[in-house]
């Protein structure tokens, strides 16, 4: 499996990643050997198989529906990038 | 002090022939000593662990019975520790000071253990070499120029140095147990949801999970007492009971039935290192044992299948690294999405951007049956092979890693080979069972593990299994011979 350029630079805008033209080459060649170590996968029937999420195959728990926290805004906005009057600061979205 | 195991420090405490405060200080200063050359700490608590300490002394004094008490440890930089810096080894949490604490690390706090400081490790845990920090790679102990392993490789440097007793780790693909077999300690990696998840900072959610990594399965045993057991905060904690792990270390191992599976004794497999395992084995036959031939005919697959499954999972947990409510933020982003893009490149180191992107590729549409789906129905072949070879034998022996550990920068440029390093570790993630990997001897003055993997929740039978054998060898107790630091 062999990715070009373009792959690479549609995959890592999904990803939210900004890459240089030099290191979209050097990911084009590492990401293509790894989809390569996989291929061997599509070789395997896997037939009638059921999938595997989760090693115990629990199911989800569910709680009550009550309030069990307390409000911690202070401290989660002391440690944000950037906050004002209690709320996150993000780039200006709308104009 | 610096050589003895949990139990005869915690006697000595208790004799008064020191005390917390004093053997604290003694591992801070040979932190301070040896740390330069080796770097497998990122932060070091001193004047918190010191506070702590004369607590644990009154403690002590107070006829307090937790064998825990008082000893230093160093958690691995993963586990959130509430108003200290919490780094993942990524420039991503270069600044970040968590707001609340992991339940691994409160319940070691509430047990009375000492927080020397937080170990350094492949970022986001993502590595097999150490190779991967942003605060650089840290050296073996047994020798400066080799890796320590990964992603646990500071926690485990750290205890084969004796710059600690103890210390926690993680592993998603052997990150306890191939760091533990390159720095010839003893590491436990429970059962997938016996010890919480919450307050991790998260790999791969179906594959991560926490345990010890000591100097011996005894010391092991205390630490995971305090650890295992059900936490609310964590959606796929087990409600299985949890058991005094120390409990059945002394039983005889007579009549064990210990699988040897030929897929992990073939051509990857250094024929030393085999040489040593299959010596090993032998030991445990002295000891009662009784050896099965076994097979696990889908070991193979858990390579290909396990780099889906991690990075696909891996790549939905690090979205939440955006710059907006913690980590690193660009500096003068134009818009929303040049903010995103610029402190999610700048914040991630190459091999986690990678990951990120053959995740992101895993999971895109059209491409979901044949990477994830697919990944995940061979992840149930491989607990399959598991669960029928668990049922003819009590646990399964085999090599930890097919070498010792190798050179620094002699893998970095072909990351194909750094994968293939964990094909005896992976599958035992997959599945989710319990191993560990315990000093076996040594190849050139490199120390080597074996790996005891065992049934669901097996914790007790594992480190019963180890202990004797640790009773009758003495390849646990070998310390390399340190530098100071420069």
């Amino acid at each position: 499996m062999s990715l070009n350029k373009q792959d690479v630079q549609k995959i890592a805008h999904l990803a939210r990643l900004s890459l240089s033209d030099n290191e979209s080459e050097q990911y084009q060649e590492s990401i293509s050997s790894v989809l390569t170590l996989v291929e061997q996968m599509q070789s395997v029937n896997t037939d009638g198989v059921e999938p595997l999420c989760n090693p115990l195959e629990m199911t989800q728990r569910l709680r009550e529906d009550a309030v069990t926290e307390s409000n911690q805004r202070d401290s989660y906005l002391a440690i944000a990038p950037q906050s004002e009057n209690g709320l996150y600061l993000v780039p200006q979205v709308i104009d | 002090m610096h050589s003895q195991n949990i139990t005869l420090l915690a006697q000595k405490l208790r004799a008064k022939e020191f005390s917390s405060v004093e053997l604290t200080q003694h591992f801070l200063d040979r932190i301070k000593q040896f740390d330069t050359s080796i770097n497998s700490f990122i932060t070091i608590t001193e004047e918190k662990a010191l506070t702590a300490a004369k607590i644990a002394d009154t403690r002590i004094s107070n006829g307090e019975k937790n064998p825990l008490i008082g000893i230093p440890i160093a958690h691995k930089d993963l586990f959130c520790t509430q108003n200290t810096l919490t780094t993942c080894a990524s420039k991503m949490l270069n600044n970040f000071v968590p707001p609340y604490e992991s339940t691994v690390t409160q319940r070691m706090l509430d047990s009375g253990s000492i927080m020397l400081g937080k170990t350094n490790m492949d970022e986001f845990a993502m590595g097999s070499s150490n190779e991967n920090s942003f605060f650089g790679s840290v050296k073996n102990p047994w020798n400066l120029e080799a890796v320590p392993g990964g992603s646990s490789g500071g926690s485990a440097a750290a205890v084969a140095a004796g710059l600690i007793v103890a210390a926690t780790g993680t592993d998603t693909g052997g990150s306890i147990r191939q760091p533990a077999s390159f720095c010839g300690i003893t590491g436990l990696k429970p059962t997938y949801g016996r010890v919480s998840r919450f307050g991790m900072i998260a790999f791969a959610s179906s594959l991560d999970q926490a345990g010890p990594m000591a100097r011996s399965a005894e010391d092991c045993a205390h630490i995971l007492n305090s650890i295992a057991g059900f936490d609310e905060k964590d959606s796929t904690s087990s409600e299985a009971e949890k058991e005094d792990y120390t409990a059945h270390l002394n039983q005889p191992l007579t009549g064990l039935k210990i699988g040897l599976p030929k897929e992990y004794f073939g051509d990857a497999l250094d024929q030393e290192v085999a040489k040593v395992t299959l010596d090993a084995v032998k030991e445990f036959e002295k000891l009662g044992a009784t050896i099965v031939d076994i097979s696990l005919p889908n070991l193979n697959l858990s390579i290909p299948s396990y780099y889906v499954i991690a990075p696909s999972e891996a790549s939905s947990n690090l979205s939440r690294f955006d710059g907006v409510r913690f980590g690193h933020r660009c500096d003068d982003p134009k818009d929303l999405l040049d903010m995103y893009m610029r402190s999610r490149s700048e914040g991630f180191g190459a091999e986690v951007q990678k990951r990120i992107m053959v995740g992101t590729y895993a999971l895109s549409e059209g491409y979901y049956d044949a990477y994830y789906l697919k990944a995940q129905k061979i992840r149930r072949l491989i607990k399959q092979d598991f669960v029928d070879a668990l049922s003819q034998v009590d646990v399964i022996m085999g090599p930890v890693a097919p070498t010792t550990a190798f050179k620094l920068n002699s893998k970095t440029q072909d990351p194909v080979a750094m994968y293939l390093e964990d094909i005896y570790t992976l599958s035992v993630n997959l599945a989710g069972i319990p191993a560990m990997s315990i000093p076996a001897g040594f190849i050139d003055k490199m120390p080597v593990g074996l790996q005891i993997m065992g049934n669901y929740f097996a914790e007790a039978k594992l480190l019963n299994v180890a202990h004797q054998f640790q009773q009758n060898t003495d390849w646990h107790t070998q310390t390399p011979t340190l530098a100071e630091g420069v």
